[in-house]
């Protein structure tokens, strides 16, 4: 082979090697964009179904009615029905996982020995990795049956008992997050205070807490949209009969166990009662939309820089 | 201030200590003993039922005699089918983004993106499935339509543990790679996809973890909750041998026969529903299990 063939040669390995490079590149690329896809399918499905439904229901009628019949022949369309549900099942959820979720947290960044923080940790995890079903067969097979005990009047159906439930499945979520932010407060600020001669849970409430509050607020910020968007606890435990409500002692469903409740029926595909179920689920984005934003807002407001 | 005041004011401040150590406790306990009612009520409710017939048997209108055959059989073909797809899509968007993405507003679109769906709720997958796999793309109420929302739900989780994975590898590898002339895809493949196999590995399975367990979205495509048969088998006799026909059949998964068991007031079928949760549970935690043990032992044994 003479000298100008091998260089040749060599010049188309290269430029096939260069071309597999670029291939492989572009091919990554679309795996990455996959995600953005995935954004846009969402909301063009919700926004294509939802704009269907807006042309049958006025959207002043959504927002204001007070009833919630969308199969009945005398068809209401009031989202504040399926939302006081959604509400106060989080906000029952929230007034468990939060405190707990928060104590538990400064205790194993703070109190506790390293041998149990290294148990507790993965054994949290594990708690947060038990399907949400399983949770909902336990809140209306076992904890209702005890509330009921305490409280004999309380239905069968309830909110309380599915709320407590959800907010022990967040309590992981809530504590394994803020935990990790308050093992990121570098460990001089809590000498200073120790050095002035604060006491553990000194240092931990005036010191440690405040200084990794961006990520506290971001922990809560997640388990209240995973308490909006959880489903199977509600469908199961708090009954799918629709009733504007506030209080936690009476059956009542959700938005998330609505959807459920359509979708185990057979609706024609394109009826109004089929777009409803889509309505529904644009709300719900736009609820923990808003969430996830405000997170974000909190956590850049309050971010502490070391 | 006297010297005894100031002891007293001493004590008083350390009971606060110790009194928050027991409220901490306490706190921890609320969750270990809530999962330890939980894990024992199903086992005792659900024990009687776990046998060899429930595994081998369809659902029933007979409580005694039905079993969870076809559920667990939709769910590992479900399961197939997310994995399939979720793990090449979800390894090649991590390496894409730590290996050969540009500072540019692309790259932090798809960041942000990853990040909010992450925060999506599942029953939203639901719909996103019902709308684009079942009637737009005509795949029906089938495994495909639910492996593929499912392998869309647990995307974000394989991406950001692939993504951890690769960052904790040191630069030099890299450059020792490129030194030696190799490509870039070269030193991913032969370097970088090596090391961070564990990590990908304990990502994908905590992915799949939840991916078992999902009911709402698998409901919400329109699952069937009354299933007595089995999908067409994968290999026939006939040639080519493949079939790929149970890809489109109907199904049902385990936690949704567990759903429909619980939601029936006779006290038989809570039983079943218990031992299809202790099964589904015991599945979980297995799995969980498998990922943190892999992650220990990935901590202790790499030492860059």
């Amino acid at each position: 082979m003479t000298a100008a063939a091998v260089s040749a040669s060599r010049l188309a390995y290269r430029r096939s090697r260069i071309v597999r490079e670029r291939v492989i590149e572009a091919v990554l690329f679309l795996a990455a964009l996959l995600s953005v896809f995935t954004t846009a399918g969402i909301v063009y499905i919700l926004v294509k179904e939802s704009v269907v439904f807006f042309r049958h229901v006025p959207f002043v009628a959504f927002l204001t009615d007070t009833q919630w019949t969308p199969l009945f022949d005398d068809a209401h369309f009031g989202i504040t029905v399926l939302l006081s549900g959604t509400l106060t099942s989080s906000a029952v959820a929230l007034a468990v996982a939060i405190p707990l979720g928060t104590i538990i947290a400064i205790y194993l960044s703070e109190f506790a020995p390293f041998r149990l923080r290294e148990i507790a940790k993965p054994f949290l995890e594990l708690l947060g990795g038990v399907p949400t079903i399983v949770y909902g067969y336990f809140a209306l097979l076992f904890v209702t049956p005890l509330l009921q005990r305490i409280y004999p009047g309380l239905p069968g159906f309830n909110l309380l008992s599915a709320g407590i439930v959800m907010g022990i499945m967040i309590i992981p979520y809530v504590a394994s997050i803020s935990e990790d932010a308050m093992r990121a407060v570098p460990m001089h600020l809590r000498e200073g205070s120790y050095a002035m001669g604060a006491t553990r849970f000194q240092t931990a409430t005036r010191v440690v807490v405040p200084a990794a509050f961006s990520g506290i607020a971001s922990a809560y910020i997640l388990g209240i949209s995973r308490a909006v968007g959880e489903t199977m606890i509600l469908a199961v435990a708090a009954g799918m009969q629709p009733n504007l409500t506030f209080n936690p002692l009476e059956p009542a469903a959700t938005i998330t166990a609505y959807i459920v409740q359509v979708a185990l029926g057979d609706l024609p595909h394109g009826s109004v009662g089929y777009q409803t179920i889509f309505a529904a689920g644009l709300t719900l984005l736009v609820l923990t939309l808003a969430f996830n934003v405000l997170g974000h807002i909190l956590r850049k407001r309050f971010r502490e820089a070391y | 201030m006297k010297r005894t005041d100031l002891r007293r004011q001493v004590r008083s401040r350390k009971r606060w200590d110790v009194a928050f150590t027991i409220v901490g406790i306490v706190a921890l306990m609320i969750g270990v003993l809530t999962f330890a009612a939980l894990f024992a009520d199903m086992a005792l409710r659900g024990v009687g039922r776990l046998d060899w017939d429930f595994f081998t048997s369809f659902p029933s209108r007979r409580a005694s005699s039905a079993g969870i055959l076809s559920a667990w059989v939709g769910s590992t073909l479900v399961m197939l089918v997310t994995a399939l797809v979720a793990v090449p899509l979800g390894v090649g968007a991590g390496i894409y983004l730590e290996e050969y993405a540009r500072r540019n507003w692309i790259t932090d679109i798809i960041e942000i993106n990853i990040t909010n769906l992450a925060g999506v709720p599942s029953i939203v997958y639901g719909l996103l499935a019902l709308g684009l796999f079942v009637y737009q793309f005509g795949f029906g109420q089938s495994i495909l339509s639910a492996g593929l929302t499912l392998a869309l739900l647990i995307l974000p989780i394989v991406i950001v543990a692939t993504r951890e994975a690769i960052r904790s590898i040191p630069q030099s590898i890299r450059e020792g790679s490129y030194a030696c002339g190799a490509t870039q895809w070269q030193t991913v493949s032969h370097h970088i996809l090596p090391y961070s196999s564990a990590g990908i590995l304990t990502g994908v399975i905590i992915g799949m973890a939840r991916a078992i367990g999902e009911t709402a979205p698998i409901i919400t495509i329109g699952a069937l909750t009354f299933i007595a048969f089995l999908p067409p088998a994968p290999l026939d006799g006939e040639p080519p041998f493949l079939s790929f026909q149970w890809l489109f059949s109907p199904f049902t998964v385990m936690p949704i026969q567990m759903f429909n068991w619980t939601s029936r007031p006779e006290a038989a079928f809570q039983a079943n529903a218990a031992a299809a949760g202790f099964v589904l549970v015991a599945m979980t935690l297995a799995m969980n299990g498998a990922a943190i043990w892999l992650r220990y032992r990935l901590r202790r044994n790499i030492k860059w």
